[in-house]
């Protein structure tokens, strides 16, 4: 199978590889997928707790190339967003984005759900009630 | 100057070799003659090219001539070999055993038999690849008509032990069935010495053409016949009709003498190639080879990196070399290798396996090129890797209630 050239630099470059303290209540931790399953992402954001704004973010990412550049395309696209507005990423804009084929899917819908794991994680280490996402078949 | 892509995946296909494309030649425009023409002298050619060839072929497995049928491939007859004998030998039963490692031709042509009414065992393998000859001798019953055992793996190389299996399989009365196209012109297969009642091989694996391969069908000892399966003017003594795909025969004929006269330097020269490269990978932490070390085929090996994804790994590559994984992250069922999760493999290490097939013209450069890449690209992934990041902390991976989706 080919892979678009932004799969190809991502997977090359990735943006954003690192992690940050998963103890601090200013960082959210988003852990999905399943080492059975071929991918794994975590997906962490630093909130500025003063204004909900996210000044960084950071993955690793276990999986194939398409699932790499989700994560790395979602951690350059999450920096700078306001925490509300980052629940707002569709998976779908990364699959445009990444020009990803059908059988890719499934890759940039675990970056959505990194996101929004992240963004919980970060809520309920500030007394935040969940966010209730829609169940989604993968 | 080394070229680039470097082919590893010789277990898939095998390039040709210039000196079978060079005897295949003639017969596309000169000697076009079909070989069932019985009276005229193109007829007479083709068929005398045929008979060099079926003899070039059965002494490469100790054969008789007459023993070889052609087909268009290992596929053809894999269903020919297990179709044939379950038709031909109804009245003496409907038991098949076979195992969960075997090729796809195989397996899914037993599927077919049971719902025909065929009764299939399929023997687990043990860790290392290899049936447990107990748990086969266990199996057999008196309505087992067939034994379908591979000789050697096609994603670990594992080699079974086919002498034991073919005595298991005549002491009670049933035939050994083998599909041998990954050891066929590798290694030293002889149907005598080996006990094999039928076995299928193609061309295209041992540097020939595809769309060429044969169904060894012993002749003495017993006389084993199988039903055709495909109906016609009669060719190959009944078993398999339609005209024969000269050029093809002629060039499986030149592959299979090659190989015997070369197999003893061809293999020791890559499987020094191997072992070179399968050291040079084992030095990186949490490596593991696949399949017993000592019955593999000699230019095989199949290497898992653990926390690491196959599919990821090959694209750090791909352009430059071309192998195989065990992951199956392009298919929509995202399986991994049903033959490294019969070794009983978890998922993880079965989604972190590489393939590397070595072949007759491999070289060191090609083998140093390839070591350097492979690891450089997973020391890279793993700096990427959570799964790594886990590990290194001492966390349990098993231990973590993941999130099946």
């Amino acid at each position: 199978m080919a892979y678009s050239d932004k799969v190809i630099d991502h997977y090359s470059n990735p943006k954003n590889v690192g992690t940050l303290d998963k103890a601090s209540n200013t960082v959210g931790t988003g852990l999905v997928g399943a080492p059975e399953c071929g991918d794994v992402m975590r997906l962490q954001i630093q909130v500025d707790n003063a204004t909900g704004i996210i000044t960084d973010a950071k993955f690793k990412t276990f999986g194939c190339g398409s699932a790499i550049a989700s994560s790395s395309l979602a951690t350059e696209w999450l920096k700078g967003k306001s925490v509300d507005e980052a629940v707002k990423i569709d998976n779908m804009d990364l699959v445009e984005e990444l020009n990803l084929p059908p059988v890719k899917i499934h890759c940039s819908v675990l970056a959505e759900d990194a996101i929004k794991a992240a963004i919980n994680d970060y809520r309920s280490k500030n007394g935040l009630e969940q966010l209730v996402f829609e169940e989604r078949i993968h | 100057m080394l070229k680039l892509p470097i082919y590893l995946d010789h277990n898939s296909t095998t390039p040709m070799d210039p000196r079978v494309l060079e005897a295949m030649i003639p017969f596309f425009t000169e000697n076009f003659g079909n070989a069932a023409s019985r009276n005229h002298s193109f007829g007479w050619h083709a068929e005398e090219a045929v008979d060099y060839a079926r003899e070039q072929i059965a002494q490469l497995i100790g054969a008789d001539p007459k023993e070889i049928i052609f087909t268009s491939g290992a596929t053809e007859g894999n269903n020919l070999g297990i179709k044939g004998v379950y038709e031909m030998y109804a009245s003496k039963g409907n038991h098949i055993i076979t195992c969960t490692t075997e090729h796809k031709a195989v397996l899914d042509t037993c599927k077919h038999l049971e719902k025909l009414g065929a009764e299939v065992t399929y023997l687990e393998v043990q860790p290392d690849g290899l049936i447990d000859l107990k748990a086969l001798e266990a199996a057999m019953r008196p309505t087992t008509i067939l034994v379908a055992i591979m000789y050697a793996n096609n994603e670990i190389g594992v080699i079974q032990p086919v002498k034991e299996i073919a005595a298991i399989a005549k002491k009670h009365g049933a035939l050994y069935f083998s599909d041998a196209v990954q050891a066929v012109g590798k290694i030293p297969v002889n149907v005598i010495a080996d006990g094999i009642d039928i076995m299928s091989f193609t061309a295209h694996k041992m540097y020939g053409p595809k769309g060429v391969g044969a169904l060894y069908v012993r002749r003495k000892n017993p006389r084993v016949k199988v039903t055709a399966q495909i109906d016609g003017g009669g060719h190959e003594r009944g078993m398999r009709s339609g005209t024969l795909n000269v050029p093809g025969i002629v060039g499986f004929g030149k592959a299979a003498e090659i190989a015997r006269l070369d197999m003893a330097s061809d293999t020791e020269r890559i499987s020094k190639l191997r072992d070179k490269l399968e050291n040079a990978l084992k030095v990186i932490d949490e490596t593991y080879v696949n399949g017993n070390p000592a019955h593999r085929l000699p230019h095989v090996s199949n290497i898992s990196f653990k926390y690491v994804e196959g599919e990821g790994l090959m694209m750090g590559f791909n352009k430059d070399i071309a192998l195989s994984s065990g992951s199956a992250c392009t298919s929509a069922s995202l399986e991994p290798s049903y033959v490294l999760k019969a070794l009983g493999l978890g998922d993880d290490l079965a989604h972190s396996s590489l393939r590397f097939g070595l072949g007759r013209y491999t070289t060191e450069e090609q083998i140093d090129f390839t070591i350097n890449a492979v690891t450089d690209t997973v020391l890279k992934l793993r700096e990427m890797s959570p799964l790594w990041e886990m590990f290194k902390e001492g966390i349990d991976i098993d231990a973590i209630q993941w999130a099946h989706h």
